[in-house]
């Protein structure tokens, strides 16, 4: 196996038609088109999906995980936010 | 059902097989991870397509024979592959050159196949056109990246063509058997195909900057069951389990 590596690429499947593209995971490639060539061979072997998005995993900005508490834990005590007062029908899926 | 037709299907199967067992051999040696995974899963392909084959020969032939019987027992005479299939894999960029060859080939044969008259040949054609759509895709967009590339990867796709070439004259030739099939409805018009295959291979070369050879002496045998040294060792490979160990099971 080959030393110097090759860009590394973010992965995302929309696993049907109706649902979001969904992150599965990463994979090497020179370029977009090779990217989309790697990911349907890497990931989507066994029917998951019927669309590929890839994206050049440099072009992905994350939050500083040591930010974590003032970025997410004000949500937690705020219950009133959160649509759980409710039930759910079962016919509602992918919620 | 006749002799003659029989060794037609057994020829389409023996190229499947055979050029399947030779891409297999990447597994686990890839250039990277991505490659070694979409080579297999190629090679994959094929051996589907040749177990397809397989079993409606045996079906043709109606003495009892399994599709087993066809792959691990017969000896290099006996296989009609064609001799481009059985070249060694070499590098990467030889591999590539093999199989770009052979999908431009193989794509425009099964896309006539699936008209056969012979329905169940007319099937297989179908099911497997869609793989071998994008085998050609795969191996087009290698061949372009390649001879394309740098200096050394030009350089080698250049030298894995003009080592490769007299080995392709033999794809769109027909002998008497394809002119016979071709006659009964059952077998692929090889004069038709011949010109798309070389547009193809035309368009492609000139997008990767690549020159075809102007040597035109082709080799060929391989459909008649005369083939070059290699068969024997990948038959030997192939077949070591079953001719080991007779009638062993998994």
């Amino acid at each position: 196996m080959s030393k110097k590596n090759w860009p590394l690429w973010e992965v995302f499947i929309r696993s049907k038609q109706g649902l979001n593209h969904k992150h599965v995971g990463s994979l090497h490639a020179a370029n977009a088109d090779m990217a989309i060539e790697n990911a349907r061979d890497v990931y989507t072997r066994r029917k998951e999906g019927v669309s590929i998005w890839v994206v050049e995993s440099t072009h992905i900005t994350a939050n500083n995980p040591d930010e974590s508490e003032e970025f997410f834990e004000p949500a937690t005590d705020k219950v009133y936010r959160h649509p759980t007062f409710y039930d759910l029908p079962d016919e509602v899926k992918h919620i | 059902m006749s002799t003659n037709h029989l060794n037609y299907i057994l020829r389409l199967a023996d190229n499947a097989m055979i050029l399947g067992q030779r891409l297999s051999e990447w597994c686990g040696h890839g250039p990277i991870l991505e490659q070694d995974i979409a080579i297999t899963n190629i090679a994959l392909d094929f051996i589907g397509q040749a177990r397809n084959l397989y079993q409606y020969a045996a079906e043709v032939e109606g003495k009892n024979r399994t599709e087993d019987d066809f792959a691990f027992l017969r000896d290099p005479l006996d296989y009609k592959n064609v001799l481009l299939v059985e070249q060694p894999n070499g590098n990467w960029g030889q591999t590539i050159m093999r199989q770009f060859l052979y999908d431009s080939f193989n794509f425009y044969f099964y896309n006539n196949l699936k008209n056969s008259t012979d329905t169940q040949l007319a099937a297989i054609a179908e099911k497997s056109l869609k793989e071998i759509k994008y085998h050609l895709r795969y191996s087009s967009e290698w061949v372009v990246r390649l001879g394309d590339g740098t200096e050394e990867s030009h350089q080698k796709m250049q030298t894995a063509l003009d080592d490769l070439w007299m080995y392709s004259g033999e794809l769109c030739t027909p002998d008497a058997l394809d002119e016979e099939m071709h006659k009964a409805g059952i077998g692929v018009d090889l004069a038709a195909i011949q010109p798309l295959y070389q547009e193809k291979i035309n368009t492609t070369f000139a997008k990767a900057t690549l020159q075809i050879p102007d040597n035109n002496w082709m080799q060929s045998g391989g459909k008649q069951g005369k083939h070059s040294e290699h068969l024997g060792f990948i038959l030997t490979e192939m077949q070591y389990m079953q001719r080991t160990y007779p009638n062993v099971e998994w």
